[in-house]
């Protein structure tokens, strides 16, 4: 007999999770999906292609109906889940409908957040998380309307250009002095900025937020040093924060995400979290890497095998409307050294951040090739005097 | 249908390298170059080039070209006039220094390169218009004292024999000589010998050259001690029986006293073993196989010549073979290998300071004999001061006006500093040439005159087997280069003498070259070209190679493979002169300097690479100025293989690269000659050299200068190569503060950095150059300022590589080669352009080209040997490397017992 595993979330870490388990423990349980959103499980990294009308939202799906079917796996979607009855054993969806589990595994993601600003609440502002908001830009995006996107991290890069490639007349504006400033460094941001307004997104930099102006809907946002930048649209994207609403209502342990051990379990052993609703360790990750090697390590702990997460190498790995951008490790540059390869013809630039003989970060702008490999070195803590003078040039050739 | 294109005429001529003379045939490709062969019909080569003359179509080119003339200007800068401009400045310089100064004021100092008819002209125009003997040439560098010494025992300079006896011998010995490297093509022609009929090689020599790893026998004599060697086999052979007492009675003189010398030094092989510090079973053997060996052929060059004692040490030689008679036959004879393509044929027109013309000397009877064969108004009645003197005396004020040709002393002289200053300071200093940018042209020249090249001379030389061949035009003067001998007859003619030099062709001034030999010699005088004095234009055009002398026959002109088989030696009494040379002295102790400098060529370079640095290939093999040092004596200095190194001289300093060399002798170092403040920064080589010279031949020491060396701290090494269109349009300096070196690569140029610099400041260095080029918008750069490295590179608007700049710290420098390779393209794939700092760009074999024929590099030969070609014949089957010249193979032979024979 099968035990009933309910995972609730149908985003990317729960439909890892289940690829990892059908590997290693088929028909050890009877596993539940239970989403939120309306779709089988989509690839949020490629919203923003969808957006800029390079893909159509079905192919961002992560695996077919078919496939979900094939590993038994029940999918409740569309259907959120409203509480934890932990005492029952079992989760009560938002119809009234209650799963019983043995095992429970919260991969709820995390929410936009969205800016407490005056006016923030009219019709016109938005966030950028799911497929649902990218509906929303998609009915509203036209040539001729303007754009404010607040947020020069990954995702309102991904939001302001995809609205540019679908034709929106749009501002970037970011509250720092340099776009994604916790994974790059000045050149990587300037040439990251270059590369986005050659996509036809207007940056702001050091740009605070002091208002959305209008009185039906948004017209603009008005900045703090005086300027108003029209805008028809104005889209959130500075950030999420993990959602711990039902662990927390179920009063599990949380702080900013719910808090897991090694083996990704809440204080009740039963109740698992994964991806960027769990807290390891301190810390909430809000890239989908870190989620996927949770899932496999969840996954072997369910399947009856010793596993433990010890935490992930922060890394990104993307590509800004076609320009790969990756970026690992401590990229702060107190206490390192520099190795920078920068080829201003090709645009291809890579700074290496290496401290007592050790790769201590990277951040690669244009060929992301290699980021795999030094996030490896990184990670293993891998000397590298032998490596160092072929290091910028990524892995070394195979020998002939 | 289109009419066929007219098939350009192969063009007999002969290479302008060294004295073998092998004839080249030299089609031109409509674009400027010419396809080169060996031509199979000459006698000298049969078809065989060595690995210079094989690449002598990459080095006919106009980019370092000297195009018109240039004078210097009030301040003091070069600036371009016309040819009648620079030649009145040329006689009015002459003539204010003859005024002021008399004729001793006044020198030539011209080149073994220069063809027979310019030097003749130059000879003529000094010694009897100018009244000047001061006319001396870069030959007394080479074999002066081979000339001295036939001069002594022959009473001529005559060589007497011919190539075919080395086809011919039984046994050869190579003594100071690297023929391997240096006589590529000769060389070939005695392994084919040890094939044919197993010759026996000797090779004896201080340091172990490719020449010597190829010997049966392998004598390192201790330095200078060549004589004692010879003098040792002289008396061996008399106590042995071996002499041919016939021909020492009636065709020599001299032999007892000699004899008695020779046995008062080394009595016996024990005694020679002392003095030469050979093992004397070695000495035995050598002693034995020439006593047993009738057709011996004993070949000298440089390592005899260039030393105080280099005239004692050919009549050493010339002893051992006039004792047995083994002279002028087949299969036998002493043999002068010359180093220049006619320093023979500046001899045959006395263009030495202490010959007058045509193998006469200073004598009342032969002065008067040209003076009315020229009638010369101002005949110089004594000899001129020798190259060494001459510099001295130019620097003492005594010789005010010069003219140099062909020639580049202020790289090649002893004290090459000294000399350089000496030059500066003339009244008048003259200098022909074909390329710019000289040392010597930077030495203030008054006047630059742009003389033609190889490809556009006319005229002949001689090889070093006497024979005549002819230097022949297949290109057009480049710019408004003229041919020496016009120059100098302008000149004379704006000095009065236009009557005496109103030559048209080169053909009338050999005539009357051929008629001067002639002039009054029934037979008393070796050099006799009778034969051709009348020549007509047509029949000089297409003189084929002859070896002199010349007479007339019914048949019509003959000519001479060997001499004095018979005897007929041209002293007074006809009778050859044995010679005993000085007891070998102890080597001279110069306190503080503790070691002794040897200087040389390499295998792919020629002088001072003018002409065989522009081509890729050839620079390739040895691409930097290296210091080849025994291992024991490095780790005395504290030097490291592979570091650089400080060498100093009582006379001036230089840096080279370190090389470890266990068949260097302990104490002696080696240091290559062609390097030259143009190419290297710190490689003057001969600015160490001590003007010691020959007593006799006047032949400056140039192998052994005692110095002392340091470690030079070089933390920091890489290269910068540029694309030669970027190169030529806004000439590079290297980065400041570093030693380099550089050579001609393919596309471009390329300079090997060293030094002790913080490589972080070299960014400023690589975007200034890039702004120079026009392509800083593509510069791609790596640094490590803490790792030691910067790495950077620029694209031109086409998306070639205009340069790469490689600094790393020492020993982890990529090789330039994979660098060097990308230059040519002239697009770089983007996919390439991504790895280019890291040097992965380009792929393929790399490493320094071991067969410069076939542009074979070392990664290729390893490759191969490692894949199953274990001998010679097998690799060149496969790669074709040492299938041409051969100069390579003893190389390839050493990597097959390295790669073959597990470490």
């Amino acid at each position: 007999m099968s035990e009933p595993l309910v995972i609730i979330g149908n985003g990317m870490a729960a439909a890892k999770l289940c690829e990892e388990l059908s590997a290693r423990a088929l028909g050890r349980h009877a596993v539940a999906v239970v989403g939120a959103e309306p779709t089988l499980a989509y690839n949020r990294v490629l919203l923003s292609e969808v957006l800029a009308g390079r893909m159509p939202a079905a192919d961002t799906e992560l695996k077919t109906a078919g496939w979900w079917r094939a590993q038994g796996v029940t999918l409740l979607y569309g259907t959120p889940a409203a509480a934890i009855d932990r005492a029952a054993r079992a989760v009560v969806l938002a119809d009234g409908q209650r799963l019983p589990f043995s095992r429970l595994v919260l991969a709820t993601g995390s929410h936009p957040i969205r800016l407490p600003l005056p006016g923030a609440d009219l019709p016109g502002v938005t966030t950028f998380r799911d497929l649902a908001d990218v509906d929303a830009l998609l009915k509203a995006a036209r040539p001729g309307v303007k754009a404010v996107v607040i947020g020069g991290g990954l995702l309102g890069l991904e939001a302001a250009t995809g609205l540019a490639g679908a034709g929106v007349d749009t501002t970037l504006v970011h509250v720092m002095d340099r776009l994604m400033e916790r994974q790059l460094d000045a050149t990587a941001a300037r040439l990251l900025r270059e590369a986005v307004e050659a996509q036809g997104v207007t940056v702001e930099l050091n740009a605070h937020s002091e208002a959305v102006t209008g009185e039906t809907c948004a017209t603009g946002l008005q900045l703090k040093d005086g300027r108003l930048l029209e805008a028809d649209l104005i889209v959130m994207a500075c950030g999420v924060r993990p959602n711990a609403d039902l662990a927390r209502a179920a009063g599990l342990a949380c702080n900013r995400g719910v808090i897991v051990d090694d083996r990704l379990s809440t204080d009740d052993p039963d109740i698992f979290a994964l991806g960027e609703c769990a807290e390891h360790r301190g810390l909430a990750y809000g890239l989908v890497a870190p989620a996927y090697e949770q899932a496999r390590v969840l996954a072997a702990h369910l399947a009856g095998r010793p596993a433990a997460y010890e935490g992930s190498t922060v890394s990104t790995n993307l590509k800004v409307s076609g320009v790969p951008v990756f970026s690992a490790g401590d990229i702060s540059g107190t206490g390192t050294e520099d190795i920078v390869l920068n080829d201003r013809g090709l645009k291809i630039y890579r700074r290496l951040f290496v401290r007592d003989g050790v790769l201590q970060g990277a951040v690669l702008f244009g060929d992301t090739a290699d980021g795999l490999y030094y996030l490896d070195l990184i990670t293993n803590r891998t000397p590298i005097a032998e490596l160092r003078t072929e290091l910028a040039f990524g892995r070394p050739a195979l020998a002939a | 249908m289109n009419a066929p294109l007219p098939v350009p005429q192969a063009t007999s001529t002969t290479c302008p390298y060294c004295g073998v003379g092998c004839g080249v045939k030299a089609t031109p490709d409509g674009q400027g170059g010419a396809i080169i062969e060996g031509d199979a019909a000459h006698p000298a080569n049969l078809g065989r080039l060595c690995s210079k003359g094989a690449a002598l179509g990459e080095t006919i080119g106009l980019e370092t070209r000297l195009l018109h003339p240039m004078v210097r200007a009030g301040d003091g800068d070069l600036q371009r006039t016309d040819w009648g401009t620079a030649l009145d400045r040329v006689a009015e310089g002459f003539r204010r220094v003859l005024e002021a100064h008399g004729p001793q004021a006044v020198a030539f100092y011209l080149s073994g390169q220069l063809l027979t008819e310019d030097y003749y002209v130059a000879n003529k125009l000094a010694k009897g218009f100018l009244g000047t003997a001061n006319v001396d040439t870069n030959s007394r560098l080479c074999m002066a004292s081979s000339v001295a010494g036939h001069k002594r025992a022959f009473g001529s300079d005559t060589v007497p024999g011919a190539y075919e006896d080395l086809d011919q011998a039984d046994l050869i010995i190579l003594t100071g000589a690297n023929s391997a490297w240096c006589h590529p093509v000769l060389f070939r022609r005695m392994a084919a010998a040890r094939q044919a009929r197993g010759t026996k090689l000797v090779v004896i020599d201080p340091r172990r050259t490719a020449t010597a790893e190829e010997a049966d026998l392998f004598l390192p004599l201790a330095q200078g001690t060549d004589a004692a060697l010879f003098s040792g086999l002289l008396v061996h052979l008399a106590d042995a029986g071996a002499l041919d007492a016939a021909f020492i009675d009636r065709h020599t003189e001299g032999f007892g006293e000699t004899l008695a010398a020779a046995r008062a030094e080394t009595p016996d092989a024990a005694a020679t073993a002392r003095i030469t510090g050979l093992p004397e079973a070695d000495v035995a053997r050598f002693f034995a196989l020439f006593r047993n060996t009738e057709r011996t052929v004993t070949c000298y060059s440089q390592g005899v010549n260039q030393s105080v004692r280099g005239t004692d040490k050919v009549n050493a030689i010339l002893n051992c073979h006039l004792a047995t008679g083994r002279i002028g036959r087949a299969g036998m004879g002493p043999f002068s290998l010359t180093g220049q393509p006619n320093a023979m044929g500046g001899r045959e027109v006395g263009g030495l300071a202490n010959q007058l013309a045509a193998h006469m000397g200073f004598a009342p009877e032969d002065v008067d004999r040209v003076r009315r064969f020229w009638d010369a108004p101002h005949m110089a009645g004594a000899e001129g001061l020798k190259a060494v003197d001459m510099f001295a005396a130019m620097a003492r004020g005594e010789i005010r006006a010069l003219w140099v040709m062909g020639t580049n002393p202020a790289v090649s002289l002893p004290r090459a500093d000294a000399a350089r200053r000496a030059m500066a300071g003339l009244d008048l200093f003259v200098l022909s040439e074909n390329v710019v940018g000289t040392d010597t042209a930077g030495c203030a020249p008054h006047v630059l005159l742009p003389a033609v090249a190889w490809g556009e001379k006319d005229g002949t030389v001689t090889n070093s087997e006497r024979r005549i061949s002819r230097q022949r035009p297949f290109l057009m003067p480049a710019g408004e280069a003229k041919p020496d001998w016009w120059a100098l007859a302008q000149v004379a003619e704006r000095l009065g003498h236009g009557w005496a030099f109103a030559f048209e062709t080169p053909a009338a001034i050999f005539r009357e070259h051929a008629a001067l030999s002639a002039f009054e010699n029934d037979g008393t005088r070796d050099f006799d070209l009778s034969g051709l004095k009348d020549v007509s234009d047509a029949a000089y055009a297409v003189l084929a190679p002859v070896q002199w002398p010349v007479r007339a026959t019914p048949e019509g002109p003959d000519g001479t493979a060997r001499l004095f088989a018979e005897g007929g030696f041209f002293t007074p009494s006809r009778r050859a002169r044995f010679l005993a040379p000085a007891p070998v002295a102890p080597a001279p102790v110069a306190p503080g300097f503790p070691l002794l400098l040897n200087t040389g060529r390499v295998r792919d370079q020629w002088h001072t690479m003018t002409r065989t640095g522009l081509s890729p290939r050839l620079g390739s093999h040895i691409p930097a100025p290296v210091l080849m040092i025994h291992p024991e004596d490095a780790a005395a200095a504290g030097i490291t293989g592979g570091g650089l190194a400080e060498i100093v001289s009582a006379h001036g300093r230089v840096v080279l690269e370190v090389r470890l060399d266990a068949g260097q002798k302990p104490g002696t170092l080696f240091a290559p000659i062609h390097w030259s403040g143009a190419t290297a920064s710190d490689a003057r080589v001969g600015a160490l050299v001590h003007p010691l010279t020959d007593p006799v031949s006047g032949q400056p020491d140039l192998k052994a200068t005692p110095v002392r060396l340091a470690p030079v701290a070089a933390e920091t090494r890489g290269f910068l190569i540029a694309r030669a269109a970027f190169s030529a349009r806004a000439p590079l300096s290297p980065p400041p503060g570093l030693h380099w070196a550089r050579a001609r690569l393919e596309g471009g140029h390329g300079w090997l950095l060293a030094g002790d610099a913080d490589p972080a400041a070299w960014g400023a260095y690589a975007e200034a150059l890039a702004a120079g080029a026009g392509c800083a918008e593509s510069l791609v750069e790596l640094s490590d300022p803490v790792g030691g490295h910067y790495r950077a590179a620029a694209f031109t608007a086409s998306g070639a590589l205009a340069f790469a700049l490689v600094l790393a710290p020492a020993g982890t420098a990529p090789a330039w080669d994979a660098f060097a390779r990308l230059l040519a393209a002239e697009q770089i794939p983007e996919g390439d352009r991504r790895a280019i700092l890291s040097g992965r760009a380009g792929g393929g074999a790399c490493g320094p080209l071991v067969c410069a024929c076939f542009g074979v590099p070392r990664g290729a030969i390893e490759g191969a040997i490692k894949g199953g070609c274990h001998d010679t014949a097998a690799i060149g089957t496969a790669l074709k490397a040492g299938t041409n010249c051969g100069s390579c193979l003893p190389e390839l032979r050493r990597m097959l017992s390295e790669t073959l024979v597990p470490a």
